[in-house]
């Protein structure tokens, strides 16, 4: 018995199907996942009930997968961890169900993970944590920030209070008929574009770390038709920038402004939307001016992916966190 | 050979364990109440009475469909799992073909079905011919009117077996009369163990590739496919 915990993950939240074996919560073993983007593309969006069918499809060739690339045997793997929550209830079914199945035939622990909390610790995979911690979470479901003052405990201290900034993204990007996602055409178009449109910026009350982005995205639609109406032309290109740098603006100064009022010693991003070369860049520079260390994930650990589910799950389970063979799916569980 | 039978597909969630085909044990529930929170738990506390651990099993036998895309693919999840864990078999069965079992001793045909909302169903319909169950029409998403009507031209008595009978059984008695022969509450109830003999001697579907008898397109998909015929 060597003394590394190896723990499997399974995500499948939305439309990945993913698997990942991952050794003391910080090593990636192996990671797949199968991505059914091309397969939603046509609807312009994910559709739920088309997710869950490619993942009972899919489930069992990504495990297989996962397991041959690992070059691990069953003994080796000490837990199942997968995410309960929150996601697409079906989809989320597909993940719960195999893991319950898997902890049950190979006789292990299982342990169940917040979306969330995997994606916080997808950073883990490439940097030791340091508390307290606050963890940026921006993806296509959620704006938060999450202060952890230590391993496995999470508070929630800001979150939107309507879209998540990856929806705006891609309400925007459908706006200026860009093919889904629309989050890095933005980006990409935004890197050539000039700030020349004044978007407002949501701060809500003082001292508050929630976010907003609605009157944005209104403020985007408005802005668009009524130049329409004028019959002026606005350049795409500054649309993205000016709704980028709106965006970006807040995240960044809220970061900041918690990470300050907290103390942290350490700063992550985490989530899809992490991905976006203009978040990243701003972020960067304005805690260069600090002394607070900023830590961003590689591009394919943004994304959802079982290793951050496993990395996440090994605490759990060394917590001595467990789950039973009644675990559910949870589309709207709280992280705590 | 020990084979573990597993119906999710539906309301009634079944759990059922043959041993050298004898049934040594099953578990029904008719009780709309979460399969997810409550299958596995009941596959191992039915095992734990059969003192039967997972690495005991030697085939799983899975109800693959029609019935609640949901419930389908949390019994398909699970059997496939486990089948690929132990890298043992499995063996999808149409959930329609469990019911239609419950007709064994029926000469006519066996209309199984489960409704599937605005006047359709799921259904097909079977007959016993040598001692073996027989697909007399293939498995459809079709409005109970056509079933009836295709049922009526067929001049033969016909079981009806169907977990939402009450919703249909007046129209079937109206179309097909006295050659409707409508039996009492369980044999509606489709049995786990049914399942499993069903399931015993037949060849072993791809354990990747066996997927859910839905019988119906994703909504969306059905709206897409429409959309391009029209723009054609
Ligand atoms: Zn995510």
């Amino acid at each position: 018995m060597s003394n590394d915990t190896i723990v499997l993950g399974i995500e499948t939240s939305c439309d990945e199907t993913a698997v990942a074996i991952v050794k003391n919560g910080k090593e990636i073993i192996s990671n797949v996942v199968a991505s059914q983007i091309e397969s939603h593309k046509r609807f312009g969006g994910v559709v739920p009930e088309i997710a869950s069918r490619h993942h009972v499809e899919q489930m069992t060739v990504v495990l297989e997968e996962a397991l041959e690339q690992s070059r691990l045997s069953w003994d080796d793997i000490d837990a199942i961890a997968v995410t309960e929550g929150p996601g697409l209830v079906g989809a989320l079914l597909v993940g719960v169900n195999t893991a319950k199945a898997l902890a049950f035939a190979k006789q292990k622990p299982l342990v169940g993970v917040h979306h969330i909390a995997g994606h916080i610790y997808a950073n883990r995979l490439e940097q030791e944590f340091k508390f307290p911690l606050l963890a940026l979470i921006v993806s296509g479901g959620h704006t938060e920030l999450v202060l952890m003052r230590e391993h496995g405990s999470y508070e929630v201290i800001g979150e939107t209070r309507d879209d998540a900034a990856g929806e705006a993204y891609d309400k925007v990007a459908r706006m200026l008929k860009l093919p889904y996602p629309g989050g890095p055409h933005i980006d990409r178009l935004a890197q050539n574009g000039e700030e020349s449109i004044d978007f407002p910026r949501a701060w809500l009350e003082d001292g508050s770390y929630d976010f907003s982005f609605s009157g944005l995205k209104s403020a985007v639609i408005n802005k668009i038709h009524n130049a329409k109406q004028r019959g002026e032309t606005l350049k795409d290109e500054d649309i993205a920038a000016s709704f980028q740098a709106s965006v970006i603006d807040v995240l960044t100064g809220k970061t900041l402004l918690a990470a300050e009022e907290y103390q942290v010693k350490q700063v992550i991003v985490a989530g899809g939307v992490a991905a976006n070369k203009g978040l990243r860049k701003a972020l960067v520079d304005k805690f260069a001016k600090t002394n607070i260390p900023l830590y961003v994930p590689p591009l394919k650990l943004c994304t959802d992916n079982a290793a951050m589910i496993a990395a996440a799950g090994t605490i759990n389970y060394q917590q001595g966190k467990r789950s039973g063979s009644d675990l559910n799916a949870n589309p709207s569980l709280v992280l705590q | 050979m020990n084979v573990l039978a597993i119906d999710a597909s539906n309301q009634v969630m079944g759990v059922a364990i043959l041993k050298n085909n004898e049934v040594i044990g099953e578990y029904v529930t008719n009780i709309a109440k979460n399969h997810s929170v409550r299958l596995m738990p009941a596959i191992e506390q039915l095992m734990k009475e059969v003192s039967l651990t997972p690495d005991g099993l030697d085939k799983i036998v899975v109800a693959k469909g029609p019935g609640s895309y949901t419930g389908v693919r949390i019994g398909l999840s699970t059997a496939k799992t486990m089948a690929w864990a132990l890298d043992i078999p499995v063996v999808g069965v149409s959930s329609l073909e469990v019911l239609a079992h419950q007709g064994r001793l029926f000469e006519g045909y066996i209309c199984p079905f489960f409704d599937a909302r605005r006047g359709l169903v799921y259904s097909g319909v079977y007959q016993y011919k040598n001692e073996n169950l027989e697909l007399v029409y293939e498995e459809k998403n079709i409005a109970m009117d056509a079933v009836l009507d295709l049922l009526a031209k067929g001049n033969k008595k016909v079981l009806f077996l169907s977990p939402d009978l009450s919703l249909h059984k007046e129209k079937i008695m109206d179309v097909l009369g006295n050659l409707a022969i409508i039996p009492e509450g369980p044999y509606h109830i489709a049995k786990p163990s049914l399942l499993g003999m069903a399931g015993l001697n037949r060849d072993a579907d791809d354990t990747h590739g066996l997927t859910p008898n839905y019988l119906r397109l994703a909504e969306a998909e059905a709206k897409w496919l429409k959309a391009q015929k029209e723009n054609n």
